[in-house]
């Protein structure tokens, strides 16, 4: 069990049943008064806050997380498919779990799956992926508009700016944490 | 990268509490750190030390001993220890100043308040203010004054008595009135607290289910806590029992009584005396909103 002495910002801890992560913590003592601790708490399924106030001699079932290495499989409907590298068992996990990682999910990419008990919960990316450009207008010379970029489709159909001389077919890097153009692979 | 200028602005204000005192006739001293009791209390644990000594909460139990030798008007800047105390405006090891008047009751010690907060702000902060939460207090201007009880029927809906009695009051306190009082641009003081929440206090003659105690708060940080002293040693042993007795009760240890004060109190004359937070004071000053941000080194960073 965690007691209130071991509430910090990150700490997961189970509250009805749903794992919560503190996000934002202080002591507050007023006077010659007992202790409180204030928490603001985020549940990790539904991305929804609430505020706490405990007292000391308060404890906390601590919220067991597992992060397992898996692969990618197939997407149907809002249900995508995962398989354990070890044990090879599959798990599904809904969109709103899989959240913006499904911009650069293609079948067979290596990934971790956050578990907390036996529901996926997360999916962490690898840093970088490499992605095919599907639709790119084509790069005018004479273009003095003066833009450095321009909007490229990828073949998971995630949208977003690429440079001028960025050409269909080609394979990009993207930096899954800010889903922005890293660079290009060449050959 | 902290505030740069944080600890420029302390040592400033150390010199202005210094200078506000001596003007006045108070004495500086000094009284040891490590001592074998503190004033027992429900909700502050001292930091034992070697041969079950411990350090000190606050230098209460000496300075008011010094005031029965008949040092009347004294003051002390010091370090105090306070277990497990630690969040944005709590250091386990912190500064405070502590003086004492004899002959006195909390109203002088008011005074003292207004005075002391206008000469820091008139000489160590920009435009004589305070500032908290982007806000700016100025000590200059009236100050206001609550009762604990119209604060709690104010802001908290509530009554201040029975929510002492039922264990609601300091809730009440952080989560309805703080935050009230964080919106008035100039200090404000609550007066007058439930006797329970008064270990050492003196209650009021004519309505003795209060205490007079006060707290200074400035931009709905709690800046210091004063009160006229309670000088009956029967009724200040029973409060220390009291005290142990509820520690008891929260599965706490039981804390050693200060035997030597409680022989010398009967020879104590009618005084007043107040605690004030020294880091809270330069973080009003600087505009600091973390207590981190007014000290050279916190316990994380040794």
């Amino acid at each position: 069990m965690l007691s209130v002495a071991d509430l910090k910002k990150g700490t997961k801890l189970i509250l009805d049943g749903d794992p919560y992560v503190v996000t934002a913590f202080d002591f507050v003592k007023p006077g010659k008064g007992q202790a409180l601790y204030k928490c603001k708490m985020k549940n990790m399924i539904s991305g929804s806050t609430l505020d706490r106030t405990y007292r000391s001699g308060e404890s906390f079932e601590p919220a067991g997380m597992d992060e397992r290495d898996m692969e990618y499989l197939y997407k149907e409907g809002t249900h995508y498919t995962f398989m354990d590298q070890q044990s090879y068992e599959q798990v599904v996990m809904e969109e709103d779990a899989v959240g913006d990682a499904k911009n650069f999910l293609l079948e067979n990419t290596k990934v971790a799956v956050l578990l907390f008990g036996d529901k996926p919960i997360g999916v962490t990316l690898p840093n970088f992926i490499n992605l095919r450009v599907t639709q790119t207008d084509p790069w005018l010379k004479g273009d003095t508009s003066g833009s450095d970029s321009k909007p490229a489709t990828v073949e998971t159909g995630y949208v977003l700016r690429v440079p001028p001389f960025i050409e269909e077919g080609e394979l990009i890097v993207i930096d899954t944490r800010t889903g922005e153009y890293s660079t290009r692979v060449k050959g | 990268m902290q505030n740069s200028g944080a600890l420029y602005i302390r040592a400033q204000v150390l010199q202005a509490i210094r200078r506000f005192f001596t003007e006045r006739g108070f004495l500086e001293v000094e009284t040891p750190f490590r001592i074998p009791a503190n004033a027992p209390e429900e909700f502050i644990d001292p930091v034992p030390t070697l041969a079950s000594w411990q350090l000190q909460t606050s230098p209460e139990i000496c300075m008011k001993r010094l005031l029965c030798r008949g040092y009347d008007k004294i003051f002390q800047i010091c370090r105090c220890w306070r277990a497990d105390e630690r969040g944005s405006r709590h250091l386990t090891e912190f500064t405070m100043l502590e003086w004492y008047r004899s002959n006195a009751d909390y109203h002088n010690l008011m005074q003292d308040c207004v005075g002391l907060l206008q000469q820091v702000a008139d000489t160590c902060s920009e435009g004589a203010c305070f500032k908290r939460n982007s806000l700016k207090i100025d000590p200059n201007q009236t100050w206001l004054h609550f009762s604990v009880q119209e604060a709690f029927l104010r802001f908290a809906k509530a009554n201040a008595l029975v929510s002492a009695q039922n264990g609601l009051f300091d809730e009440l306190l952080t989560d309805r009135i703080e935050p009230a009082l964080e919106k008035f641009e100039v200090p404000v003081i609550l007066q007058d607290y439930p006797a329970q929440l008064a270990a050492l206090a003196r209650l009021k003659t004519e309505a003795p289910d209060f205490a007079e105690r006060f707290e200074l708060y400035v931009g709905g940080l709690e800046l210091a806590n004063g009160f006229s002293e309670l000088t009956d040693p029967f009724e200040q042993r029973a409060r220390f029992e009291e005290a142990n007795r509820i520690r008891q009760q929260m599965g706490k240890s039981e804390l050693p009584l200060p035997e030597p004060f409680l022989a010398e109190l009967s020879a104590m004359p009618p005084a007043a005396g107040i605690a004030l937070g020294v880091d809270r004071l330069v973080m009003l000053t600087v505009g600091a909103d973390c207590i981190d941000q007014v000290v050279a080194f916190t316990p994380e960073s040794l």
